[in-house]
């Protein structure tokens, strides 16, 4: 295998991967705890727009450019992801189900028309650039470079996946699972259905943060374009077509589906004459919309599909109960 | 300040109010938050410029221009064809997607992310077929005339605030005086004793998707004529239908008209106060107070 096909298959991969870390965000909102965020997009941009002002060099033309390391950018990415995510779902979450979606949609316009008019901060239209890259050092051996680049996302990805399986199955995830089976239910056992479903919000903003940042760091550069809906709708295809509820199908739908979407802008490219192709990749996402509605009304699981027992107790203890558990497409 | 930022608000206010109307209705008829309800706003648009087109290119004289107004008669028939075809592309959306989710009792946010897939999709058919490059019913400059007080007005702007105006006092006629929109409100307020009751639900349902479609269409047909028609007009006044439908009170029309009226003139004030690349904000604030201090809205009832 030729180098520049390795070095191309670790980009395409490391690209997918931060997507799959977009997908384990929504996946704690929505696969487990039955909220619907709309707005994945402006909150993938608050945590890309933070960590390029905290790690950038010295900008002489807009606020900023405080030169910290990298990790620190990610972590503040994460912080005030999860803080803005938090105020949201205060504002929210005590109301109707679906006045969460609309202001998670107000939350992603307004985070666009902040990245694209407060210039002396996030740089206009253009964006920020010169966003340092891990092992930029390498650069000059871009295989070297590109395969550091995929082991990064790897150990990001690996590590988010552990933690989340073990909240998951932890007392605190079966409580978000119960409130999203039978809120009446759990609240008659004492539980906090707010407090529980405000604090699975602000983790999955929190995770949706980090990774608008080190995708931020992986591209080097950071625009309002970026941002736009249709991103949100690429993370929930994303989500669906892997099995919301289940962090390996959210992290395989991820990879799919933006496999999917690489491959057919190639085709694109080389079918339609270039004064077509405009057109041809708004018929692209007429395709991806109904595709989305077709795997609602055929197949609302997904691929992989939740389990439908996360603990590990009552595993053990009732086998035969496996079969007995109740369906676990999410109920209001 | 400038008086002219009450017309300007109160025409985009009217708008507002027509397509807040129809998400108002959904959600208190269907119970969802539909984000499928911009596109039916540019599809209005877009289908009353085709058939507009179609008409001028059958008879010339169609194009001549009525009296004051910038358009010939083509455009006013264009619109009832419009607002029929707008109507079926509604009752097609719901057989083909909500419908079977209905059925199958999917939960309240399925329905939501359904029609956020709806959307999208329905957005970019749109760039395919007719492109992303803006269009317009007629290419003619208006004179504003001045009303006094230092208010100016085009012809067209002022059909169309008459226009708004008729729509809602009958839309509240329909709702409160007559046999369907007894039904409508009987099954907002409990489904199922409505069923009981000898109502039948699919027709209701029916009928929100076509009044809310039809007036969807005509705010679409409102803004092309004083602005412009692009396939994401819709989805860009998707926030101020929010927040208007929401300050008005789920469910109530004059509401959701009064509480358009407020953000469209609320935002012509941002615009002014602020500059007009903070517009889409000033829906979003208006979001956030309402559901802040009052998230039933003026007209609604608490939960």
């Amino acid at each position: 295998m030729s180098v520049e096909l390795v070095a191309y298959v670790a980009f395409f991969l490391t690209m997918a991967l931060t997507y799959a870390v977009m997908c384990l965000g929504l996946n704690v909102q929505w696969g487990q705890t039955g909220l619907f965020n709309v707005g994945v997009a402006g909150f993938v941009a608050i945590g890309a727009y933070v960590s390029a002002l905290l790690t950038t060099p010295d900008a002489p033309d807009r606020f900023g450019g405080f030169g910290l390391p990298i990790l620190v950018g990610w972590l503040g990415a994460a912080l005030a992801t999860g803080l803005a995510s938090f105020l949201v779902g205060w504002l929210t979450i005590r109301l109707r189900a679906d006045y969460l979606a609309i202001a998670t949609f107000g939350v992603a316009v307004t985070v666009q028309l902040v990245a694209l008019n407060l210039q002396s901060i996030t740089g206009g239209p253009f964006g920020i650039g010169f966003i340092p890259r891990p092992f930029a050092n390498l650069a000059g051996d871009p295989l070297a470079f590109s395969l550091l680049n995929l082991g990064v996302l790897i150990v990001v990805v690996a590590l988010l996946y552990l933690a989340l399986e073990h909240l998951l199955r932890s007392p605190w995830g079966r409580v978000l699972r119960a409130i999203r089976e039978d809120e009446t239910a759990a609240l008659a056992l004492g539980k906090n259905a707010t407090r529980f479903r405000l604090q699975a919000f602000a983790i999955g903003g929190a995770i949706m943060g980090l990774a608008g940042a080190t995708q931020a760091h992986f591209v080097g550069f950071i625009a309002p374009d970026n941002y736009v809906p249709l991103l949100t709708f690429q993370v929930w295809a994303m989500l669906i077509v892997g099995g919301s509820g289940n962090n390996r199908g959210a992290i395989l739908g991820a990879i799919l589906v933006w496999g999917i979407w690489a491959a057919s802008a190639g085709a694109i490219a080389s079918l339609f004459p270039p004064d077509q192709q405009a057109r041809a990749a708004a018929l692209r996402i007429v395709l991806i919309g109904i595709g989305l509605c077709a795997i609602l009304l055929l197949r609302p699981r997904g691929i992989l599909g939740e389990e439908r027992i996360v603990s590990r107790h009552l595993a053990r203890l009732k086998p035969a109960r496996r079969t007995a558990s109740n369906p676990t497409s999410p109920e209001p | 300040m400038n008086p002219q930022l009450i017309m300007d608000g109160l025409i985009a206010g009217a708008m507002i109010g027509l397509g807040a109307i129809g998400i108002t209705l959904t959600y208190s008829i269907l119970r969802f938050a539909n984000f499928a309800h911009g596109e039916m706003i540019s599809w209005g648009a877009y289908l009353a410029l085709a058939t507009s087109g179609l008409l001028g290119s059958l008879s010339g004289a169609l194009l001549k221009p009525i009296g004051p107004f910038s358009f010939g008669w083509s455009l006013p028939l264009a619109v009832l064809a419009a607002v029929a075809l707008t109507a079926g592309l509604a009752l097609l959306v719901d057989a083909l997607l909500f419908g079977p989710l209905r059925k199958r009792r999917s939960a309240v946010i399925i329905m939501v992310m359904a029609s956020f897939g709806a959307s999208l999709a329905l957005r970019s058919l749109l760039e395919f077929i007719f492109t992303s490059k803006p269009v317009y019913f007629s290419k003619a400059l208006q004179i504003a005339l001045p009303l006094g007080g230092g208010l100016r007005a085009t012809p067209d702007q002022l059909l169309s605030l008459a226009v708004a105006a008729i729509l809602v006092v009958a839309i509240h006629i329909l709702l409160t005086r007559t046999a369907i929109g007894r039904s409508m409100r009987a099954v907002s307020e409990n489904q199922q004793l409505a069923g009981v009751a000898g109502i039948d639900a699919r027709k209701v349902i029916r009928t929100v998707w076509m009044l809310g479609a039809g007036l969807a269409c005509i705010a679409g047909v409102m803004a092309g004529l004083l602005v412009q028609i692009r396939p994401y007009m819709g989805f860009d006044l998707l926030l101020p239908l929010f927040a208007a439908a929401i300050l008005g009170g789920i469910g109530s029309v004059p509401g959701a008209m009064l509480a358009g009226l407020i953000v469209g003139l609320a935002e012509a004030l941002g615009v002014q106060l602020i500059g007009a690349e903070w517009r889409a904000a000033v829906a979003f604030m208006i979001l956030v107070f309402v559901l802040l201090l009052r998230p039933q809205g003026l007209f609604g009832r608490a939960e």
